[in-house]
């Protein structure tokens, strides 16, 4: 269970992004967060990836208390978080080739070993080819970096998967190509899904539940006692 | 379509870029289309298949290694023929307005969005170089593209994907010119948002001309819109041109392409069917490389279509550049 409850964060101290915020994905499951841009939900959705500290609220992690964001998290909690965020370019380190970019959380883990097959077998399963993987971002197309970037994520085969806006860049073939590739992913491994975007047609066609992020924040009842939790009133499951 | 005089015509337009070691890359092949007043025509195709190309040789920002052929007529004018002190002092801005990809780059990261718009004010219109008359011009401007005034003394950093995009839309529209550009105007935008932009884009597009002694008279506007954005240019395009590895392969009116019958190019059908609201089906395999396409067909090898015939390069006939095309209206479209 991804479990964060009156989360409060932004970053100003003074002046939140948004304030008193719950929302829980069920192991397995696959939770859309929607809303418009410059809501907060992609802030929501890094607090929860652990890579942006909260300025109160808890989060759980399978029962267990988030103490430490960042890199200061214990790498145990780090690397069950896949996280693609929506700017490839932004993303991706310009001096690594497709293939090193893939292959890094493995190396920052030291798990070389075995690094080049894992990497070719996720390179097919995201669709990139071998000429692909030997160049660097400025020689491929945002939707092919991006495959790359969702090839990373999945290369520690994470327990959970955090999508932030991943196919906003992208054209409507890689949006369903790479949608394919974490539903199958997910099928495979049972791992859950946050993702965070605009698009409700999109979102509702691949999760089980698309959360709104107006919901989420709405009823902004004072009483400490009752943290406002409107997503579990709507939870199906 | 209305009959009136194109605002731009391409004529034969094909872009190579030369790259260390002789090698040559085909970013756009042989493009003819035209755009008229007051229309609006979506140039639709998977990222990296040539659109933006097209877009940047159309402005004259291409890069140094760029190659351009064929003519593309604004009014008189050959834009690629055309040198950097007319591009410069008359087509930018002026001629064409350019709604751009990625306002993050596009907008001065060190100025507020309002020194952004009362700069443009002051050199694209007859406005008093007055702080008393750009202030409320430049707010004007940033209402037509719906920006916050109250935003307006933000950096670009300060400001949301949205409020970045409607800040480079409200520049572009500053100027009055008769050809809008919009590349991929709509990206990262929410649904809302995107409705919003392109909503804003047509209502220019329809818009009757201002007056004013700059203009021409009587001058509409045309708007090409370069996108990936399927929904965005079913909303807004009065046709759709389809780009596939560097060449147009099919125009089409849009509510034929959007309805029925639907598109005639099987790559056309293959974008369709992987819309969420639709079968959500890739395209199976990636584009081909534009340094290294196939003799024939480019789209052969993903193509379920394909036979032997495809080994040959389809010309753009009918309006769709295929040897297996879907059924068209009538017959006498694939005679002609």
């Amino acid at each position: 269970m991804l479990d964060l409850r009156s989360v409060t964060a932004g970053y100003d101290k003074r002046a939140p992004v948004f304030r008193d915020v719950s929302l829980s994905v069920a192991p397995g499951e696959a939770v859309g967060l929607l809303g418009p841009s410059g809501c907060g939900k992609s802030t929501l959705a890094r607090v929860a990836a652990l890579l942006h500290r909260p300025d109160a609220g808890t989060l759980h992690l399978d029962g267990t208390p988030v103490r430490h964001w960042r890199h200061r998290a214990p790498r145990e909690q780090r690397t069950a978080f896949g996280v693609v965020f929506q700017q490839a370019r932004l993303s991706a380190d310009p001096r690594l080739r497709l293939a090193d970019l893939i292959a890094e959380p493995l190396r920052a883990t030291g798990r070389r070993e075995g690094a080049a097959g894992r990497v070719a077998e996720l390179a097919a399963t995201v669709g990139l080819t071998a000429d692909l993987l030997t160049r660097r971002p400025h020689e491929v197309s945002d939707g092919q970096l991006q495959r790359a970037c969702l090839a990373r994520a999945l290369v520690l085969r994470p327990r959970w998967l955090v999508c932030d806006e991943m196919t906003a860049m992208l054209d409507a073939s890689t949006t369903a190509a790479l949608v394919r590739v974490v539903e199958d992913y997910r099928a495979a491994t049972g791992a859950g899904l946050l993702a965070v975007g605009h698009d409700r047609v999109l979102l509702d066609r691949w999760c089980e539940r698309t959360v709104d992020w107006a919901a989420l924040t709405a009823p902004t009842t004072p009483a400490p006692t009752c943290p406002p939790g409107t997503n579990k009133v709507r939870r199906g499951n | 379509m209305t009959g009136r005089a194109p605002v731009l015509s391409v004529r034969g337009l094909s872009v190579r870029f030369l790259m260390p070691g002789g090698r040559r890359v085909a970013a756009v092949t042989d493009a003819h289309f035209d755009v008229r007043a007051g229309e609006c025509l979506a140039l639709i195709g998977e990222s990296g298949c040539g659109k933006s190309v097209l877009a940047s040789a159309l402005l004259g920002l291409l890069p140094g290694n760029a190659q351009t052929a064929g003519r593309a007529l604004l009014g008189d004018l050959d834009l690629l023929a055309a040198d950097e002190r007319t591009l410069a002092r008359t087509v930018r801005g002026r001629l064409i307005g350019l709604v751009p990809q990625s306002p993050a780059a596009h907008l001065t990261p060190v100025r507020t969005i309002r020194a952004h718009l009362e700069e443009t004010v002051a050199q694209l219109t007859g406005a008093r170089r007055t702080r008393g008359a750009l202030r409320p011009a430049a707010e004007a401007a940033a209402e037509r593209a719906a920006f916050p005034v109250d935003h307006l003394d933000h950096h670009p950093h300060q400001l949301s994907g949205g409020l970045a995009q409607r800040a480079a839309t409200a520049l572009a529209l500053v100027g009055d010119a008769p050809l809008l550009l919009a590349d991929e105007p709509t990206t990262g935008l929410d649904r809302d948002l995107v409705d919003r932009t392109v909503d804003e884009l047509r209502r220019h597009v329809h818009q009757p001309e201002g007056g004013g002694a700059r203009s021409g008279g009587g001058r509409a506007r045309a708007l090409l819109m370069i996108t990936h954005d399927l929904a965005a240019a079913e909303r807004i395009a009065d046709r759709i041109a389809v780009m596939y590895a560097a060449r147009i392969v099919e125009l089409a009116d849009a509510a034929a392409f959007f309805g029925a019958p639907g598109p005639r190019h099987p790559y056309s059908r293959g974008l369709l069917d992987a819309l969420p609201d639709r079968a959500f089906a890739p395209v199976p395999g990636l584009p081909p490389e534009l340094g290294a396409l196939p003799d024939g067909c480019a789209f052969a090898a993903r193509c379920d279509r394909a036979t032997d015939a495809c080994a040959v390069l389809p010309p753009l006939r009918a309006h769709v550049a295929c040897h297996h095309p879907h059924a068209a209206l009538t017959e006498a479209a694939d005679r002609a």
